[in-house]
């Protein structure tokens, strides 16, 4: 078969699950969900499920559909990602990165939980780390790191304001401070 | 494998990748992963200004394009000095491996995170494999090289191994050859001390932190390290092990969680004190207590080890001094 014929049935298939969340996936290479046979392997596995709503059929299952309340509920967010999914679906399917995928569009969408929005928006962003030793709460780490003989700051982006400015001007040139902007005004409304 | 002979003639040399956890919360983990790596005789280079990996489970699911850019500017300062970037932090791990994996399977990708790198002043190129330090100790050093350095030996030690998830999976972008479900690599460098590895129920299982579920619903997070911790106080150990500060926190800070949340459950507190690899490894090296951060040199408050390491010091008096 020869690409372009390829390419064309592959679309044929896509369009009768009429699904904006699938069209998606295809387009970033995550095709593979349509082999997708139901089994619930991935249910079986995930040990989030065991104490959880979550159930990872199901939420590959209203991918599929385009069911938009996937974006909407808690669940995405209960995956802890420890990948074993991924590692026992049967039909190769790369389980825990589609739901990584359904998180981005979820919050392309503007559905992020509070305390992760803040983590982003003024830990992630403006010192560049996820967990900082900066500023007059965090003395009792430096303290600690002096402790053990080390710095009072490591010799990452805490130690170099220009590092911290790279990797601004990054985020900001890929449109994630941007998104970040947006889902601020969303929350103030 | 690398032989001994071509260790020693290698002067080996990688830039140590901190992350967020190991430096900001856990800095004696910092300090004997330096102290063990230089007492093995290997140089660790600081990657100076590297950011957050970024962290997969919060900054990745937030936005895919962030996460490659900025993993691809950190592995950058390494490629830089011409060395592998090597962390201790399996969510570190996961990140700079997955991102160098993809980028280094998809060229027009690779071209378009270079498009976004330039306008800093950088380049990736995909030469240097990012390695966890667990990886260094097992297959670049191996464990002959590593007893050469043993000098004393737990007599009666038990441990449970937490390996954590990013370590192992996902498996096709990982050294381990595809093992995923049983592991033996780390059992193997807590066994070289003399201590023994117990078995426990579900070893493999989370500790409950990654995804971002600890930093947004903590109460899920401690759930899975409840049932951890129940399976590992039942099959009676001393000391847990972690090869990942975000694994440490959760099951040192984590015990405080789980006896405010769950107390009805646990009946009593755990109190089982958590250490990192280097740590113990560094004792049976015969480094002292103090440069591998297991002694307390401050008045300090609210601040990791959460769970005091005195058992453990003391077993060490009894075991090995």
């Amino acid at each position: 078969m020869n690409e372009k014929i390829q390419e064309i049935i592959k679309r044929d298939i896509c369009e009768s699950y009429n699904s904006n969340i699938l069209r998606k996936f295809i387009d970033t290479g995550l095709e593979e969900i349509r082999a997708c046979i139901n089994c619930g392997t991935c249910t079986g596995s995930c040990p989030s499920g065991r104490r959880t709503a979550l159930r990872t059929r199901s939420v590959i299952k209203k991918a599929l559909d385009g069911d938009d309340s996937v974006l909407k509920d808690i669940d995405i967010w209960l995956c802890s990602t420890c990948y074993y999914c991924y590692e026992r679906c049967p039909r190769n399917i790369l389980v825990t990165d589609m739901v990584i995928k359904l998180r981005n569009i979820a919050v392309e969408k503007g559905y992020i939980l509070e305390k992760h929005f803040n983590l982003a928006y003024n830990v992630f962003f403006k010192t560049c780390h996820a967990i900082s030793a900066k500023g007059e709460n965090n003395k009792k780490w430096r303290e600690l790191r002096e402790s053990y003989k080390l710095p009072s700051l490591p010799p990452t982006v805490h130690s170099y304001p220009e590092a911290v400015k790279e990797c601004q001007t990054l985020m900001k040139e890929v449109k994630f401070k941007k998104l970040l902007d947006q889902i601020k005004k969303k929350i103030k409304k | 494998m690398n032989s001994l002979s071509e260790i020693q003639n290698d002067n080996l040399k990688y830039g140590l990748f901190l992350g967020c956890i190991i430096p900001n919360r856990y800095p004696m983990i910092e300090r004997s992963i330096r102290d063990v790596f230089d007492e093995l005789g290997m140089k660790l280079l600081d990657l100076k200004g590297a950011s957050c990996c970024p962290a997969p489970g919060v900054f990745r699911s937030f936005h895919n394009l962030t996460w490659l850019v900025i993993a691809a500017r950190n592995i950058s300062i390494a490629e830089k000095l011409g060395v592998s970037p090597i962390t201790g932090c399996n969510g570190c791990y996961g990140t700079l491996r997955d991102v160098w994996y993809e980028l280094n399977h998809n060229y027009k990708l690779k071209k378009d995170i270079n498009k976004e790198l330039n306008k800093i002043g950088k380049k990736y190129t995909g030469k240097y494999e990012p390695k966890h330090i667990v990886q260094v100790l097992y297959l670049d050093l191996g464990l002959d090289y590593l007893r050469n350095y043993i000098k004393y030996s737990f007599s009666n030690l038990k441990v449970a191994v937490h390996y954590g998830c990013h370590i192992v999976r996902p498996s096709d972008k990982r050294p381990w050859n595809n093992e995923y479900e049983y592991p033996t690599f780390l059992d193997e460098i807590v066994e070289l001390t003399g201590a023994n590895s117990i078995e426990y129920k579900d070893k493999n299982l989370c500790c409950g932190a990654g995804g971002g579920v600890r930093s947004a619903i903590n109460e899920v997070a401690a759930d899975f390290t409840k049932e951890k911790l129940i399976n590992i106080r039942n099959a009676g150990v001393d000391i847990i092990i972690t090869c990942c500060p975000f694994c440490q926190l959760q099951f040192d800070l984590g015990q405080k969680d789980v006896a405010n949340l769950y107390m009805d459950e646990i009946k009593k507190p755990f109190n089982i004190p958590v250490i990192y690899i280097t740590q113990l490894l560094g004792l049976s090296m015969g480094l002292d207590p103090n440069r591998l951060g297991l002694i307390k040199n401050h008045t300090l408050k609210d601040i990791s080890p959460y769970i005091s390491y005195k058992p453990f010091l003391k077993l060490i008096k009894e075991q090995l001094i």
